[in-house]
Parts: C-alpha cells; sequence; structure tokens
C-alpha cells in the first residue's frame, strides 16, 4: 500500500534523505531504527506531506499512485495517519473539538456523512477506553500542560479515532515511563489488523517488546542500510549502532 | 467641521444646560472652550501618531440639533432584533441617531434608575452635578467635545447593596440618507456592592459614513461590581471614537471587554482609575481587521491606591491592509505599594501590509509593586498548522481554527452563553469559517 522509491529529501541545502526505499503491505508492522540524526523524523514528516522539505528525486507511492504533490490534509484524507514526536499545544481548542474536526474533515472529504454527537460521543468513549484515559481529558485544551505521557496518549486516541491505513508512529515511545509505554502499545495493538499498517519509528528496541514488528529497518545517514526481522531489532539493543556504522562505511 | 460643532454649542447652550447647575454648565463651557482651542488632534499629537482623524472627519456630516427629540426617524424592533443578544433577558436601551427611542426600550425605575440622560437632565439634576463630567475634565479634545454637546445616553443608577437583576443592552444606531455625527454619552454609579452588566453596542444601518462619538463615565463605589461587554462590529463604513473612564472605590471590581471587529475606524480610549486599596480592573480586548480597518486601543490603569490589582490582555488579528494601535500606559503612584499589574499584548499579523504598533508604557513610582508586561507580533505558527492539517483539516479551516484558538481567551469572563455563542459565531463568521464547536 506504501511504497517509497529512492526518495531523496533536503531541507535548506542540506539533503536528509539520500535514497530511501521501503515498501509496507496492508496489516504489516515496520520498524525503523537509527542513531540520532539518520533522518528519522524527517522521513515521516516527508510522507505526512511538510511542506518545508523539498523531495528532490524518487517517489512516494500509495496504493500505487504517487501522494508527493498532495496537500497534508489530503494524505490524512487517503489514510495516513503521522503520531508526532512532539505533538504542538493549542490553547483554546478543546481534544473534543478537534478529534470531531478532524474526523468530520475526514468523512466528509471520502463523500461520508458527518458523524452526529451521539455516534461521536459513543466512538470517543471506546478509544478513551481502550487507551484508559478519563472523559475529562476530552473537554481539556489540545496537549496544553498535557504530561509526556498524556501527549502521546492523546495521540494514540486520535489514531483510534481516525482509524487510519497507515499510521506513522515518530518516535512514541521517548519520554514514556514503562506503564504508559504499556498502555500505548495496547493503544496500537488494539487497532492493529489485516488492512491496518505501521512504521514505527523509535531509537530503542523498548517499544518493539510490546509492538512486535514484522520487518525491521535501520536508517542510517538518509539511507535504509539494513533490513530484518525483529531480531535485528534485539541485536541492535545489545551492541548498538556502531557496527552497522563501520558495516556501511 | 470645528465651527459648525461650536456654534452648535452656542447656539444651544441654553436647551442643553436647562435643567442643570451653573457648576453643570461651566463644566460644559469649559469644555467646549478646551475643544476650541485644541481642536481635533492630529498625528502630531503623540497619542494620534498612528491613527489619522483626517478619513473620519471627511465627510461632510449632517449635524442635528442637540435636544431634539426623535422625529420622523424610526426603526421596528424587527429592524434591530439581529443586533441584539435576543435569547438574553435584559433591560433594553436603544438609541436612534444619537436620540432616546422609547418605541424600542426597556427601562427601569423600580429599585434603580436604567434610563436615559436627556431624561435624567430634569429629574435628578443632584446627581448629574455630582457626576457629569467629573472624570473627563483632562481628557483629549473628544471628550471635551462629547461634555459640551452631550444629550442623551445611557443612564444607571444603582443604590448600595442592590445587584440589577438583567444584563443592560444598550443599542444606538445610525440610519438617514446623508453622513451623520452623533454624541453618546454614558453615566454609569453604582453604590457600595451593587452590581450591573452592560453590553453595549454602536450600529450604522446606513450606507453612508457615520461618526460615532461617545464618552463613558463609571462611578464604582466600594465593593461595586461592573461588567461591560463593548460589541464594535459595526458597518464598513462607520467610525467610532470612544473614550470611557472607570473611578473605582475599596475592592471594587471592573471588568471590561473590548471586541472590535467591524468598522471603518476604532479609536478607544479605556482609563480604570484605582483610587482605594483592594479595587481590581480587569480588561479585555479582540481584534479583528481587515480590508482598510483601523483599531486603535488607548488604555490606562491608573494605580493610585496601594494592594490594587490589574490584569490586561489584549489580542489582534490583522489582515489586508489594516492597521492595528495598541497602547498601554499603566501609571503606578508612589504610594500603590504592593500593586499586581498586569499586561500583555498578542498581535497576528497575516498579511504584509497589515501593521500593528504596540507599546506598552509603564511607568512605576512605587518601589514594592509586581508589574509584568508583554507584547508579541507575529504569524501563525507554521508547526500548529501542519499539526492540524496533518489530521485531516484542510488548511482554511486550519487557520480559522488556530485563529479562533488564539482569541478565545479575550472572551473570558463572559458568562452569558447566549452572549458567548453569539460572539463566538461573529468571531468564526468573521475568520470565514462555519466552525461548529460544541459537541
Amino acid at each position: 500500500m506504501l511504497e517509497i522509491k529512492n526518495l531523496h529529501a533536503s531541507i535548506g541545502d542540506k539533503e536528509i534523505l539520500r535514497g530511501v526505499n521501503l515498501t509496507v503491505k496492508p496489516g504489516e508492522v515496520h520498524a525503523i531504527m537509527g542513531p540520532n540524526g539518520s533522518g528519522k523524523s524527517t522521513l515521516s514528516s516527508v510522507i505526512a506531506g511538510r511542506e518545508d522539505y523539498e523531495v528532490t528525486s524518487g517517489d512516494i507511492l500509495w496504493d500505487g499512485q504517487s501522494i508527493l504533490e498532495l496537500a497534508p490534509e489530503q494524505r490524512a484524507h487517503l489514510g495516513l495517519f503521522l503520531s508526532f514526536q512532539y505533538p504542538v499545544e493549542i490553547p483554546g481548542v478543546s481534544v473534543s473539538n478537534f478529534v470531531k474536526t478532524a474526523l468530520n474533515a475526514v468523512r466528509t472529504a471520502r463523500g461520508e456523512e458527518p458523524l452526529d454527537a451521539s455516534a461521536m460521543l459513543k466512538k470517543m468513549r471506546e478509544a478513551l477506553q481502550l487507551l484508559e484515559m478519563d472523559k475529562g481529558f476530552l473537554s481539556r485544551s489540545l496537549n496544553e500542560g498535557f504530561s509526556g505521557g498524556e501527549k502521546k496518549r492523546n495521540e494514540i486516541f486520535q489514531m483510534a479515532m481516525l482509524e487510519p491505513r497507515l499510521a506513522i508512529l515518530d518516535e512514541t515511545d521517548s519520554g514514556l515511563d514503562i506503564d504508559a509505554l504499556r498502555i500505548v502499545a495496547q493503544g496500537v495493538n488494539g487497532l492493529r489488523s489485516p488492512k491496518a499498517s505501521f512504521v514505527v519509528i523509535t531509537h530503542y528496541q523498548r517499544l518493539l517488546d510490546y509492538i512486535v514488528p514484522d520487518v525491521v529497518h535501520v536508517l542510517y545517514k538518509g539511507r535504509i542500510v539494513k533490513t530484518g526481522d525483529k531480531t535485528l531489532a534485539q541485536d541492535l539493543e545489545v551492541r548498538g549502532y556502531d557496527w552497522i556504522k563501520k558495516e556501511v562505511e | 467641521m470645528n465651527d459648525r460643532l461650536s456654534a452648535q454649542y452656542w447656539l444651544h447652550e441654553k436647551e442643553l444646560t436647562a435643567y442643570s447647575s451653573e457648576a453643570v454648565r461651566d463644566r460644559r463651557r469649559s469644555a467646549m472652550e478646551r475643544f476650541e482651542a485644541v481642536g481635533f488632534p492630529t498625528v502630531r499629537d503623540e497619542d494620534w501618531k498612528y491613527s489619522s482623524l483626517k478619513p473620519v472627519l471627511a465627510p461632510h456630516y449632517g449635524l442635528r440639533p442637540p435636544c431634539a427629540p426623535l422625529e420622523d426617524e424610526h426603526l421596528e424592533y424587527k429592524d434591530i432584533k439581529r443586533f441584539l443578544v435576543n435569547e438574553l433577558d435584559s433591560y433594553r436601551v436603544v438609541f436612534l441617531n444619537g436620540r432616546y427611542s422609547s418605541w424600542l426600550s426597556d427601562t427601569t425605575h423600580r429599585g434603580f434608575d436604567v434610563c436615559t440622560l436627556s431624561a435624567a437632565w430634569k429629574k435628578y439634576p443632584e446627581t448629574i452635578d455630582r457626576y457629569f463630567a467629573q472624570l473627563t475634565e483632562n481628557l483629549g479634545p473628544l471628550a471635551q467635545l462629547n461634555t459640551a454637546l452631550a444629550w442623551d445616553g445611557l443612564y444607571v443608577v444603582v443604590p448600595d447593596n442592590v445587584v440589577v437583576d438583567r444584563p443592560i443592552q444598550v443599542l444606538s444606531f445610525t440610519t438617514g440618507t446623508e453622513p451623520l455625527a452623533t454624541q453618546i454619552r454614558n453615566l454609569v454609579v453604582l453604590g457600595v456592592n451593587a452590581q450591573a452588566e452592560i453590553i453595549e453596542r454602536h450600529q450604522s444601518l446606513s450606507d453612508h459614513p457615520t461618526w460615532t462619538n461617545a464618552v463613558d463615565e463609571a462611578y464604582l463605589a466600594a465593593g461595586a461590581q461592573l461588567r461591560w461587554v463593548k460589541l464594535q462590529h459595526d458597518a464598513p463604513e462607520a467610525s467610532l471614537t470612544q473614550h470611557t473612564r472607570i473611578q473605582q472605590a475599596r475592592d471594587s471590581r471592573a471588568q471590561v471587554n473590548t471586541i472590535s471587529t467591524g468598522g471603518r475606524f476604532i479609536r478607544n480610549n479605556l482609563d480604570f482609575v484605582l483610587q482605594e486599596p483592594g479595587a481590581d480592573a480587569r480588561m479585555l480586548g479582540l481584534t479583528l481587521a481587515k480590508g482598510k480597518q483601523l483599531v486603535d486601543h488607548h488604555t490606562l490603569v491608573d494605580h493610585q491606591a496601594a494592594h490594587c490589582t490589574s490584569h490586561e490582555n489584549y489580542k489582534g488579528i490583522y489582515d489586508d491592509g489594516s492597521k492595528g494601535v495598541f497602547n498601554g500606559r499603566i501609571y503606578v503612584h508612589e504610594d500603590a505599594q504592593k500593586t499586581d499589574a498586569y499586561q500583555q499584548n498578542a498581535n497576528l499579523v497575516l498579511h504584509e501590509r497589515a501593521e500593528v504598533n504596540t507599546k506598552p508604557q509603564l511607568e512605576i513610582f512605587a518601589d514594592d509593586v509586581k508589574c509584568s508586561h508583554g507584547c508579541t507580533v507575529g504569524q501563525l505558527d507554521e508547526d500548529a498548522l501542519f499539526y492540524l492539517r496533518a489530521r485531516g483539516i484542510k488548511e482554511p479551516e486550519a487557520r480559522a481554527l488556530l485563529m479562533l484558538a488564539f482569541a478565545e481567551d479575550a472572551l473570558a469572563g463572559i458568562d452569558h452563553p447566549s452572549l458567548n455563542a453569539k460572539l463566538h459565531k461573529l468571531i468564526a463568521g468573521k475568520l470565514g469559517v462555519d466552525l461548529t464547536l460544541d459537541l
């Protein structure tokens, strides 16, 4: 469903992605690991359509169609979801209003009816339950004053509401204690299905104990330099990244 | 224009002061003399540096005889309904071309007075003598002009320990087939622990330029509470200059929300004089300007006594070639120890031709005070915009949502759900998006 072909992207004069190739099939969970500065977050931003990055060559295909020309919201309408590493605080917009606006925007774009208030509320309750979250959460200002764990849970809550076909989790584990990690993973696992795919971007193997990947990639200096199964993640945990760097250079 | 206004006063002084004491007449007379001496402010005046009155004064305005009652002008309730907060059970004081319209109003004298200044000259000369133009003596020429020519406006007098049971909606409409200039004068006197709430709106129904020059004086005795919402959402050819001055005794509280979204030219002067310890002043402002609108806020908090608090938060969003001015002056006298003053002015500038001039002006002569201020001028947060778009919200809606979120806290303290909903709707409409916000 997602196919990335020889993707090169830069910000300003600096080339960050230097020929990424990646294919994700429906139902698969891919992990992308790599040392700091290898381009992990850039890759997720470029897939989601952030305009600060310029794609200089290559392509991103969604069901075989290029999405490079699509705006971020159009990509979301296709069923792409990005869980942000640093979710933005928006005082004055409640979680419920935000999620409602987002979900109905996506539904409308797909030619579906907007959900009525009671259906919306029911859906929100289910998503909250999955993430062991309190109802009071809905009326809080989006991410404002949230702890690191609350922000990440809020991201997964939104994902549960939007039911994407492909979700990219960008360092969702960073800043989480073990309980929060378990809850977030439980949220993600609850959404796994033969139709939903996940790309889990992480620095550490920890999260992958809970969200077990089908494929593990190592991104280094803007390229995927190694691909394996879940044992690759365990190797990296034990041996670090230096051996990979040596192999590449 | 100066001569015509001046002639209006001298020709009609007798009628204007017919029921007043000599003292009141002298106040009016010297106000006119002061206006004559200096004329209209120009951009050479420091206080008017960024806001030229020239375009406001350019049309040849018709002037009605100052004391004449309404004659052939007439409005029906259906004409004004949409400018009211209808769901709100309220007193209503309606003016048409600067004259009281009893037909459209709902006033009271039971337990307290909610009526008109035009009636009060004759009915309550002692109150007039005690309060009229006592706060405005040293204000600028526009306020002097108003003091001289004032005839009608809101008159609210509340005795000690009385709470006005309903909000007071005061609406001033302008109509007609020619440009028209009017003076509106509002007087509010709250006794010890008295409370009142005012929702004020000026609205032109005319296709021609209009100019309303208004002055408000409010006196708050100990423990009194006043809330005042100023909704400035006027027609594109309408101009408003208004000076509001509120004097506060011990432990009184005043809150003014100014929402400036319409009109060609708006100049607000808002002064709080904190005379005794424990007084609290809050002012919240929201400006949404587009096209060639100009919105100028000059605020003053005069901390004369110790242990007073003031809180000021003004937000502005400027698009196209619009222009904004914020000048926030906080004056802390030597004796005003333990003053707690906060001032914030944040602006979004959406277009390269839009312009904001913001100036905090803190003059602090006491040494044990807490005063903080900040001002920002910026664009919408690109990270936030991307976040919303990545969730499927289209760019224009995402922008509007962020602007609405930015504006939100300027509506704080407006507790009536119907008024709050109306303001939200109006703001969302002005931002070009119809957001349904409640779940």
